[in-house]
């Protein structure tokens, strides 16, 4: 007799985890997975309750890379938090930097000129590009996969690191947009750099997929595994591919069309069953179709400044107010919600944080599940701890 | 056929190793320190001072502003400004900082203090092998050690180091001219009659 019979079942999918040990059944095991353990993804706790292999209960602790960083951003300069941004979500410090850039520009009711959008919108596939890579490594490698798929992910992340530091000066911690625009201007070889780049992706995209979509071990290992149902998924907050992956249609992208996003054709991929697997094939796919954005942004993009005109870097003070300023992050709705006194420092500042919201059904998705798959559906969440702790 | 994806697989993985013999695209590493891959030109690893001429403190740029220590994220900059004043490339007398240090186990490498800086003081450096067995003192750059020349900064960011020395050159002209222009109209107005108007006062 399984614990998941015992327990009711709630009609908008929520699996309340139980409390009291199955009777006759053996004993509970309690182990405390991390917060040092190599399938963490950084320093993550997971208090797992087994029946044997089975997860019966699992409950995440976090925080211990909490770094003050919303309280820090309250006594600093508007333009002093920017760097820190770039240290929220590591892989993504471009869009990062968009999202707070985004929020400070509704505040202060800047205008962006089209060519530092066209960049921003350019920089910001190329992230989704390079962190959707990693992340199926990632996941690979803890199906097991030591190292080969990692591998082949980053040496192309390399590719797009590359160019983020002949632009920006760094390879993570970008550093890069401003309010009211973006730092410096991309030069005509950049941009050909960047084409030539991205051209060769879609070999490599192709090179991933024969390595991993059709392999039976990752096949058998993620099918009907960790599965999210789609109400619960939209309870719980998810966003990003892991939503899409349960058949949720929503793509900030497309919903907000947030920067100029509705100039570009591109499709939104969406799963069926929301497991593993369809977490990692809606990963694909956007990839594909974050190739084709930069493509057509590339061709696309106009001459002109990069600047706002009335932008300017010292003693900046917005008017009072607030403003919530969102993008879709390669993890999901990233946002920024900043309120303003009119003074030089954000009154509060408070990031929503797409990792951190994903990984709340954990538990619900492993529960019933094995410790190996616990693993695994942890990887699918695709979180960095830099942005869950903050 | 069960396994048909691994043995897939396994070839995608084998054109990979036998490619990286022939191919520079599949094998993308580098034998550091041995070989080195040269440093972009937007690079920024930390701070350091220019300074203009063969005297490395006397034609340090700063001014002892104070404004990237104000504007600096980490707070990592400590500057002392001078009693005395000195002449900058304008020659107008400027305070000089006393003391500029830079932590740089602090510092953050994220560039605000040069996109601050109104007078092209502080710039990125692109040296990173800076390891140290001394972790307080050798990380904790004094100004001697932070000076460096603008032969240097064109040596290692040599677009923007033109960019800047075209702005400062301008500056002085501009200086100069308008010095020139109020000397004309100081030994003008000491001329008698010369300054009035043709077709006199209104």
């Amino acid at each position: 007799m399984s614990i998941a019979e015992t327990k009711p079942e709630r009609a908008d999918g929520w699996n309340r985890p139980p409390v009291t040990a199955p009777d006759g059944d053996g004993e509970l095991l309690e182990v405390s997975m991390g917060p040092h353990h190599p399938s963490t993804h950084g320093v993550f706790r997971m208090d797992v309750t087994l029946d044997g292999e089975r997860v019966v209960r699992l409950k995440p602790g976090f925080g211990y890379l909490h770094r003050n960083h919303e309280k820090i951003a309250e006594g600093a300069a508007y333009l002093a938090s920017m760097p820190y941004t770039d240290r929220l979500d590591y892989f993504c410090s471009l869009t990062n930097n968009w999202a707070y850039a985004l929020a400070v520009e509704k505040l202060a009711g800047q205008e962006v000129p089209e060519r530092a959008q066209y960049i921003r919108v350019l920089l910001a596939e190329l992230t989704r590009i390079q962190n959707h890579a990693s992340s199926i490594g990632f996941l690979a490698q803890e199906m097991g996969a030591s190292g080969t798929p990692l591998m082949y992910a980053f040496r192309e992340r390399e590719k797009i690191l590359d160019l983020f530091e002949s632009l920006t000066g760094s390879r993570m911690m970008c550093n890069y947009m401003r309010f009211g625009g973006c730092r410096v201007d991309v030069s005509s070889d950049w941009l050909d750099a960047t084409s030539k780049v991205v051209a060769a992706l879609p070999e490599f995209a192709d090179e991933f997929e024969a390595l991993l979509t059709s392999n039976e071990i990752l096949m058998a290992r993620c099918q009907g595994v960790g599965v999210l149902k789609p109400d619960l998924a939209v309870n719980a907050g998810v966003s990003g591919p892991m939503l899409r992956a349960s058949g949720v249609n929503y793509d900030i992208r497309k919903v907000d069309h947030y920067g100029i996003y509705d100039r570009f054709k591109f499709r939104v991929p969406l799963g069926d069953h929301g497991d593993i697997y369809d977490r990692y094939m809606v990963r694909v796919l956007e990839m594909r179709e974050s190739i084709a954005i930069v493509a057509q942004a590339v061709r696309d993009i106009p001459a002109g400044p990069i600047m706002d005109a009335k932008a300017k870097i010292r003693g900046f003070r917005p008017k009072p107010g607030e403003a919530y300023g969102r993008i879709e992050g390669p993890k999901g709705e990233l946002g920024f919600y900043l309120i303003s006194d009119g003074g030089p420092n954000p009154y509060r500042y408070r990031v929503r944080p797409p990792s951190l919201i994903n990984l709340t059904v954990l538990e619900d998705m492993c529960l019933g599940h094995n410790v190996a798959d616990a693993v695994l559906i942890l990887g699918s969440v695709d979180i960095v701890l830099g942005e869950v702790d903050r | 056929m069960l396994g048909e994806g691994i043995l897939k697989g396994m070839l995608e993985t084998a054109r990979n190793f036998f490619g990286s013999y022939v191919s520079k695209e599949r094998l993308t590493t580098v034998e550091y320190p041995e070989k080195r891959i040269p440093a972009f030109a937007n690079a920024r690893v930390f701070p350091f001072l220019v300074y203009d001429g063969s005297d490395s403190l006397g034609g340090m740029r700063c001014v002892a502003c104070q404004i990237c220590e104000k504007e600096c994220p980490p707070k990592c900059i400590y500057i002392e400004k001078s009693k005395d004043k000195k002449p900058d490339y304008v020659g107008k007398p400027q305070f000089y900082p006393a003391r500029f240090d830079i932590d740089i186990s602090v510092c953050m490498s994220c560039q605000i203090c040069v996109e601050v800086c109104p007078f092209e003081a502080i710039k990125m450096d692109t040296e990173f092998e800076l390891a140290t067995d001394d972790r307080f003192g050798g990380l904790l750059y004094d100004r001697e050690q932070l000076a460096k020349s603008n032969e240097y900064y064109h040596s290692i960011h040599p677009a923007e180091a033109n960019e800047v020395d075209a702005r400062l050159a301008e500056e002085k002209a501009k200086v100069e001219a308008r010095a020139k222009a109020a000397a004309q109209a100081a030994a003008a107005k000491t001329a008698p009659g010369s300054s009035e108007t043709p077709g006199g006062g209104s």
